[in-house]
């Protein structure tokens, strides 16, 4: 069975696989606790989007999406902000504004390839050294932010009791927010965009059902991000499906064996 | 004369241009007990946001211990909001949640010198048996126990309530009080507590501060909770029974 971690085109997408299950498991935990599943959803369309225009321009995708969404992201706060209107009333104005987008680039291209479908579903064939650069980056740049996960934490437990006790709280959400976009174009290529949101909610919230303490919870969500990565490329390698739908639906059955053995 | 721990001249909220309340003034020293009474919407949290720092007044001005709200050390105030709004789902554990007194994060290990601390504190609000007990699975009462170990792990100089009554079991509600109480001696601390119960403003508060759209009231209990005050404030002079002038227990 070894076999398959000498193709070149495997090593990079379980490398890639990897670092990308560790930082949505990471950053998920956030997500799921601040209920913004939507979230994944209107930032993975902003990536397609991002990624139709560079197929229009004749760019290298992931330079065009990475500063779209991280925009998008930032927009969405910025929305919230100025309007006092709910996230996921301010998430779907964008998802639909950026779905709108990429429909446009698409038919302004003419490109209706395989790439598209590809890009949808998730593909372990197209992970290229950029991708694993970006994606090292990333996780490099998480590592960093490590200090913040006891902010976001609080912030997350109660928004308010953060705020009293000076933490600037809008400050922290603008970084975690460019950092889950920036995650999810990085996991757009092997996950791709249509399952991308159930990366950043499935592990942490099977995590949530066994766990006492927000640490475990992220420990835990992190190993479960990587494990079901590593379980999707294998088994997309061997029944030659997509790999974000394998990955997607190992979470999804350690998901139900959690939900046998949570913690009330 | 040591300076007083509460001093708001002249002080008017807005929002959306529209007056909350309008100037006012009072003062509360070190030590005291000052109960925020008044009907709903008279602007009440908007108070307690203000003390906080997290609401900017329109006019006047709010000293805590001598500095503005915003450049107060965070451990000087030991918030307490309301348990009903807070989030049930997190997971965490009560130890932890006493430990955010002592630092502004989430902790994602508790040392010992925390764990010893928290564990005093939580002993002291008689909730020791509870450190290690998810936060999901505690009561309204219980929970605020453990705010008010939290506050005394703090050792704040002024604790602020936000209507702590509300979701209690009424039958926890006096032994709240008298933690108060005892917390407010161990530590030398003032209290601004906000609440809908006159009975526990007259008889644990020092000063009582009266608000509703019709004006605001500062001074003793017996000074600001007059008939004429009620009346005008909520409209009839409903909890009659509560009132100063008998021997009013909680």
């Amino acid at each position: 069975m070894f076999e398959i971690f000498k193709e070149p085109f495997m090593q990079s997408a379980l490398a890639a696989g990897i670092m990308i299950g560790i930082l949505t498991g990471f950053y998920g935990v956030f997500v799921v606790q601040r209920s913004l599943s939507f979230l994944g959803n209107g930032l993975a369309y902003a990536a397609f989007s991002g990624i139709a225009l560079a197929l229009l321009l004749g760019q290298e995708p992931i330079w065009v999406s990475l500063p779209f969404t991280i925009l998008v992201a930032l927009g969405i706060i910025w929305l919230q902000d100025r309007t006092k209107l709910s996230a996921d009333t301010a998430i779907g104005i964008f998802f639909a504004v950026s779905m709108a987008l990429g429909v446009v680039f698409i038919s302004m291209a003419h490109t209706y390839s395989v790439d598209s479908f590809n890009y949808l579903f998730g593909s372990i064939l197209t992970v290229n050294n950029t991708d694993l650069i970006v994606t090292a980056v990333l996780l490099l740049a998480s590592v960093l932010m490590w200090p913040l996960w006891g902010r976001w934490a609080y912030s997350t437990f109660d928004r308010e009791l953060a705020l009293a006790d000076r933490v600037p709280v809008k400050r922290y959400d603008y970084i975690l927010s460019i950092l889950i976009a920036v995650t999810v174009v990085v996991a757009t290529k092997i996950v791709g965009v249509v399952l991308i949101a159930s990366f950043l909610v499935i592990p942490a919230a099977t995590a949530r059902l066994v766990s006492k303490s927000f640490t475990s919870m992220t420990v835990i969500s992190i190993l479960l991000g990587v494990i079901t990565t590593f379980a999707g490329l294998m088994i997309s390698y061997w029944v030659d499906m997509p790999s974000g739908a394998m990955m997607i639906l190992a979470q999804a059955i350690l998901f139900f064996i959690a939900m046998l053995f949570q913690r009330k | 004369m040591p300076e007083p721990i509460l001093d708001i001249e002249n002080l008017t909220i807005e929002f959306s241009n529209y007056p909350v309340f309008k100037d006012l003034t009072l003062s509360l020293d070190v030590g005291e007990f000052l109960a925020v009474i008044g009907p709903n919407g008279a602007g009440k949290s908007c108070l307690v946001k203000a003390i906080l720092g997290l609401l900017s007044p329109s006019s006047g001005s709010i000293r805590i211990g001598g500095k503005a709200p915003q450049n107060v050390p965070f451990d000087w105030i030991g918030y307490v909001p309301q348990v009903k709004s807070l989030d049930r789902t997190f997971p965490g554990l009560t130890q932890e949640l006493v430990v955010t007194g002592l630092q502004k994060s989430w902790p994602w290990r508790i040392d010992k010198i925390q764990a010893f601390k928290a564990k005093a504190a939580l002993e002291r609000v008689g909730a020791g048996h509870l450190m290690n007990r998810s936060i999901s699975q505690l009561s309204g009462g219980e929970l605020q126990r453990i705010f008010l170990a939290r506050c005394l792990v703090r050792q704040p100089r002024l604790i602020l309530l936000d209507e702590p009554a509300t979701g209690i079991d009424i039958t926890l509600v006096s032994d709240m009080y008298q933690l108060l109480e005892e917390i407010r001696n161990d530590i030398n601390a003032s209290i601004v507590m906000v609440t809908h119960d006159m009975a526990a403003a007259t008889y644990h508060a020092d000063k009582v501060l009266l608000i509703s759209p019709m004006g605001v009231h500062f001074g003793n209990a017996q000074d600001s909770l007059t008939e004429a005050h009620l009346r005008q404030a909520f409209g009839h002079r409903g909890h009659a029974h509560l009132m100063p002038t008998g021997s009013a227990h909680v």
